[in-house]
């Protein structure tokens, strides 16, 4: 039997594995993505198949001319033998409003109640999945390719080069980043577009200094030195054989960033600099809670317990991937 | 090194490193704090909705007219300068910074450092206790957890520290504004400011007793976040320092457990986390602006908020630099206390 040696995430996996609140974490943030990935699904006022007059149709899936202003609670109303519709688990779109249902508490109708639109909060939470985790992803991504560029830079040349990377890195340290955040948030028209931007752009430093510390230790190895013998140019040095061997410390500081990345997008959205509205975000939700905050309990209590749980759920992830890819604690 | 003032002796030559130190990384901080003010200046002047248009929407109620409403733009760009270009702005800002003059603010005409002054005490107060909180509490967990390591107890503090380091502190405040603030549920802490409005009225004590009852809500807030991170440090700090030779050393001379724990593992382990109330300081200004937002706080934060919201640029550009300015000096004083404490570590 042929047997090959595993390979570096293999191993990293393996290792991963063998923790359980890691596994509880992965399990958490593979869900959370599912739930942003099908939310037209999980929440929608078209059902996800109905039968009407003999025929079958897929409202959510494609929209058809025929039901275009339909009510479909009414249409199913007026159902014939063998008509049916199935509506998906919470049967209310995130921005369909019905002031006469306004602050409801969680009831059968609405799990987790309305807010002072009338509109449904659990229908609004699923949505805000997606904000929380686009501008997580979005905003990771970016500070990861400016901190992992910069670093790498100033780590493989050294000397001078290094010299004004390092000091651009402090000065972004000292600065009062949150304060920083919403004074441009503040300034600039509300658009999730540009929260994704401005998180990206204050948060590269830590990865920046990660990076560069990797390429310090690496760049004098053998595989450089040969690779260097080989005739690989600088570029190709940096990015496909030295950055390759530094990414596992930088994918565990990109899961610890999401979570960072989403507690910071929420409490802008808290303060009020969020996406604008109708969009759903799990943080104005709570920031409307305020208004109401002698009797709204639910308004406050599920939208910020699913910003701890997504957040707790990316900070475990990192903890054992940061474990699984430490030689030391390698069994 | 020659020291400066040519003292020769060891003691005092010690002691003049340290300032020479202090004095080479007091120049260092000062092109990282020309950075950090000119990068703030080109922001917030490039950001759309100027002080001007603000004057318009505030001033011109019933103004119609674009041709009038012009008028206002350009004579208030004129009033503050605005009508010049940025890096020439800057430079000014500049000279005036250098006599410690942030200007006036654009809200109510006064000077920028006083009105800073008035607010910075509330905002250190609410962070410096906070931070010694942090630590008094932190380092017995630290400690006691990596001392029973994998018992009950220690699992049970790794996952209570695990999650109060992923609570929000807004939430976490709105949850106390809500449950114990009074409405429908129960009324234990005040929600609102620092005092009570009847504080003038009440004897001393009463007086202290009033001030305490007001912060508990807000230091909580801002206190078991840095809590749960630094004892964290501090556990893995004492684990690894429990199993360095000196330890095996000490116990193997018969030392109690006490001195071995206290004066040997415990002394080595707590160098790290000086370091860390660096970074604490500046995650505390941060974090008071919501936090004194939420609790109506008079403090830094708080004013923070308002300026921006107002596109107040004299008080902007004086809190960015101040709260710079505080976060280098944290800094610059971790290092020298990380010098002080560790001998390996050389101030050259």
């Amino acid at each position: 039997m042929k047997r090959t040696s595993q390979g570096y995430w293999a191993i990293t996996w393996r290792q991963f594995r063998k923790r359980q609140l890691p596994m509880r974490g992965l399990v958490l943030v593979v869900l959370l993505g599912l739930v942003a990935l099908l939310a037209p699904l999980l929440a929608n006022n078209r059902p996800l198949i109905m039968r009407y007059q003999g025929t079958y149709y897929f409202p959510v899936f494609r929209e058809h001319p025929r039901f275009r202003n339909v009510d479909f609670d009414e249409l199913a109303a007026t159902f014939e033998k063998g008509d049916f519709a199935v509506f998906p688990p919470v049967p209310y779109t995130p921005t369909q409003y019905d002031l006469t249902e306004h602050l409801q508490e969680p009831s059968k109708k609405h799990l987790l109640g309305t807010d002072d639109r009338g509109r449904d909060v659990l229908s609004r939470m699923i949505y805000g999945t997606r904000i929380s985790l686009s501008v997580g992803f979005v905003a990771v991504g970016i500070y990861i390719a400016i901190g992992t560029v910069l670093g790498a830079i100033a780590g493989y040349y050294a000397g001078k080069v290094d010299m004004i990377i390092s000091r651009f890195i402090e000065i972004m340290i000292c600065f009062p980043t949150f304060f920083l955040i919403i004074a441009v948030i503040a300034f600039l028209p509300p658009s999730i577009y540009n929260i994704m931007i401005v998180i990206g752009i204050t948060g590269w430093t830590r990865v920046a200094r990660l990076v560069r510390g990797e390429f310090f230790r690496l760049k004098g190895q053998d595989f450089v030195t040969s690779a260097r013998g080989l005739g690989a140019t600088h570029f190709g040095i940096i990015f496909r054989h030295v950055l390759r061997n530094a990414l596992g410390p930088v994918f565990v500081s990109a899961t610890f960033g999401v979570a960072g990345a989403i507690l910071t997008e929420s409490a802008l959205s808290f303060l009020g600099f969020g996406v604008p509205p109708p969009t759903p975000s799990w943080g104005d939700i709570l920031s409307q809670s305020r208004q109401y905050i002698e009797f709204a309990w639910w308004l406050t209590v599920f939208p910020g317990a699913a910003i701890f749980l997504t957040i707790t759920a990316y900070n475990l992830v990192g903890e054992g991937l940061r474990d699984a890819i430490d030689p030391r604690l390698r069994q | 090194m020659v020291c400066p003032d040519g003292t020769a002796e060891v003691r005092a030559g010690e002691r003049c490193a340290v300032r020479v130190y202090i004095a080479r990384r007091l120049l260092l901080a000062v092109p990282t704090l020309l950075g950090i003010t000119a990068i703030t200046f080109v922001i917030i002047q490039l950001a759309p909705g100027s002080p001007a248009a603000m004057a318009v929407r505030l001033g011109g109620e019933g103004v119609r007219s674009d041709a009038i409403a012009q008028e206002i733009v350009e004579q208030t760009k004129k009033l503050y300068g605005l009508d010049k270009p940025i890096p020439v702005q800057y430079v000014l800002w500049l000279k005036r910074l250098v006599t410690f003059d942030f200007g006036t603010s654009y809200k109510d005409q006064r000077n920028v450092l006083e009105k800073i002054a008035e607010r910075l005490p509330v905002s250190l107060q609410l962070s410096l206790t906070s931070i010694f909180l942090v630590y008094l509490i932190a380092i017995p967990i630290g400690v006691y957890s990596s001392t029973h390591q994998h018992s009950l107890s220690d699992n049970v503090i790794t996952v209570s520290l695990f999650i109060l380091y992923s609570l929000p502190n807004f939430w976490v405040a709105t949850l106390f504004i809500m449950f114990l603030g009074g409405g429908d549920f129960l009324n234990v802490f005040p929600i609102y400011g620092l005092v009570s409005d009847n504080y003038a009225q009440l004897t001393f004590w009463a007086k202290v007793g009033d001030r305490l009852w007001h912060l508990v809500l807000p230091i909580t807030c801002l206190t078991y976040g840095g809590l749960a991170s630094i004892s964290r440090f501090g556990r893995v700090g004492m684990l690894e320092a429990i199993r360095q030779d000196y330890v095996r050393t000490a116990r193997a001379k018969g030392l109690s457990e006490k001195v071995v724990i206290f004066k040997h593992a415990f002394r080595n382990s707590i160098i790290p986390i000086v370091t860390l109330l660096a970074t604490l300081l500046p995650a505390m200004l941060g974090g008071s602006v919501i936090i004194e937002s939420i609790f109506s706080i008079p403090g830094m934060g708080q004013l923070a908020f308002e300026s921006i919201l107002s596109r107040d640029y004299p008080v902007i550009m004086g809190i960015t630099t101040i709260s710079a300015l505080l976060t280098l000096i944290g800094i610059l004083l971790a290092d020298v206390c990380y010098a002080l404490v560790d001998p390996r570590i050389s101030l050259e």
